[in-house]
């Protein structure tokens, strides 16, 4: 009797760990020869900038970024000019991810009515799974070119000099979920400079970061160091800006305090002409909106 | 004597079960759709992953979250990112069976009625779901269909009080898969 028991309770036994066991291995059957994808890290920035200058991403492929970048006029400008609020320094941009590794844009910014364009080239992007890579890298490579009257047409001026170029590598991780940095060793050549004493070859080094402090919402932070003694006939710092990325649907919106006042690379590390500590603040927002231009296949 | 009888009979049903006849596809296709009175979002997937045990209803389905392709690349990252959070959950699964799986007979041609049973496992939390489908055996060849709906809050995926009009609480899915004779 025991024996049947015995018997009873290890063929139940056994049934249920068949069955178990064949689910397993369906499972199993799928795992195979299965072939492990590459897992590439998304969203390491929210937006194409960190706060004013660029992050190492771009729009997903087939998509058409219009960005407005504004910055007020400068905190310490007083209550006459109400702290900045009756000045405006504007760029209109528009970004276009060809691939998803290329992407170009172009921006008309209203300080010196200044014409720039750009080509942003993932070389390396953060993945885990099949391909393990820790890092994101991208080029940046942009022109800018001031389209104002000569300040003086008496002498002979060149097309030329009216351009400016910046390069950057931008190096970024995601750290998890929450945090992502990058630095970015930036240069920019500029065609003419005042005086025979500024350097037409400027060095900068940047880093910025951001931390996500919920799903949409995230506070971010760069840093471009100017190395001393390139420019010398006009003011130069080196800039700071802090800010919150807000996103809403199709829209992300960026609050920030900056002491650049230009919205353009070559402008931000060569013409940042006040600091933080004497009150040379600028409270500036960014609003970028997406358009698919180029649906995926499975919607055309 | 008993004994070993006993045992070789558990053996061989082992045996029969794992060289049973199975079904399999990896190129199976799920849509998901949100009907919301704002919008109406969609996605496919056409990387899925199902297999099928004739002899014993088993089925099972493994999904790549990130494989599911939406309109537009910002609904894809806001999916990704901020619903299934498909780095800390790469794959959603179902483990069940076709509870009526003896009457489908997968040697003859024919549309079959189906009821499929077990548990689908998203966004990591797992829930035992009860849908109905039809398979239809065409040379030798086994196409599931089935059309069902789950419900967000049950695999606590939330939507932001911002956004809430514009996605449906409950996501309606279709499964379409064709699977082949295995080569085993």
């Amino acid at each position: 009797m025991k024996i049947r028991v015995f018997f009873i309770l290890t063929f139940t036994y056994v049934m249920i760990s068949v069955t178990a066991m064949a689910q397993e291995d369906l499972l199993n059957l799928l795992n195979k020869d299965e072939k492990p994808a590459i897992n590439y890290i998304s969203a390491t920035f929210k937006t194409t900038r960190v706060v004013i200058g660029h992050s190492s991403e771009n729009p997903p492929k087939g998509n058409l970024l219009f960005l407005i970048t504004h910055h007020f006029g400068a905190i310490n400008t007083g209550y006459e000019n109400l702290f900045g609020l009756k000045q405006a320094t504007i760029r209109l941009g528009l970004e276009y991810g060809v691939t998803d590794w290329l992407g170009l844009g172009v921006g008309l910014n209203t300080l010196k009515n200044t014409w720039d364009g750009f080509l942003k080239v993932k070389v390396l992007r953060q993945s885990t799974g099949a391909r393990r890579m820790p890092l994101t890298m991208t080029l940046f490579g942009s022109t800018a070119i001031y389209t104002t009257k000569w300040e003086d047409p008496t002498r002979e001026n060149y097309f030329s000099s009216r351009i400016s170029y910046a390069s950057q590598v931008i190096i970024a991780r995601k750290f998890g979920e929450r945090f992502s940095f990058q630095i970015a060793p930036t240069y920019v050549h500029i065609n003419l400079v005042p005086t025979a004493e500024d350097h037409n070859n400027i060095f900068s080094l940047g880093g910025g970061g951001r931390l996500k402090v919920s799903k949409r919402v995230s506070i971010n932070a760069e840093y471009y160091y100017l190395f001393p003694g390139q420019i010398n006939s006009t003011p130069a710092y080196s800039s700071f800006s802090t800010g919150v990325d807000i996103e809403t649907g199709g829209h992300v919106f960026q609050v920030f305090l900056t002491n650049s006042m230009g919205e353009n690379m070559e402008s931000i590390i060569t013409q940042t002409s006040g600091t933080w500590f004497n009150g040379n603040i600028f409270l500036g927002f960014n609003i970028s909106r997406i358009f698919t231009v180029v649906k995926p296949k499975e919607f055309r | 004597m008993k004994i070993n009888l006993y045992l070789l009979s558990c053996l061989l049903l082992c045996s029969f079960t794992s060289a049973a006849q199975k079904y399999i596809t990896k190129n199976g296709h799920i849509r998901f759709y949100s009907d919301s009175p704002l919008e109406k979002i969609e996605a496919h997937n056409r990387q899925v992953n199902s297999a099928l045990d004739a002899s014993n209803g088993n089925f099972v389905f493994k999904v790549l979250m990130k494989s599911f392709e939406f309109e537009k690349a910002l609904m894809q990252e806001h999916f990704n990112e901020n619903y299934v959070e498909s780095d800390k959950y790469p794959d959603a699964t179902f483990i069940g069976k076709v509870l009526n799986f003896k009457d489908i007979n997968f040697g003859k041609d024919g549309l079959y009625n189906a009821n499929i049973q077990g548990k689908l496992t998203m966004h990591g939390i797992s829930k035992e779901i009860s849908e109905k489908g039809t398979f239809e055996v065409k040379q030798r060849k086994l196409t599931g269909k089935s059309k069902f709906n789950v419900v967000l809050a049950d695999f606590k995926i939330s939507i932001p009080g911002t956004v809430v009009n514009n996605i449906s609480k409950s996501i309606e899915i279709t499964v379409d898969v064709t699977l082949e004779k295995a080569n085993m």
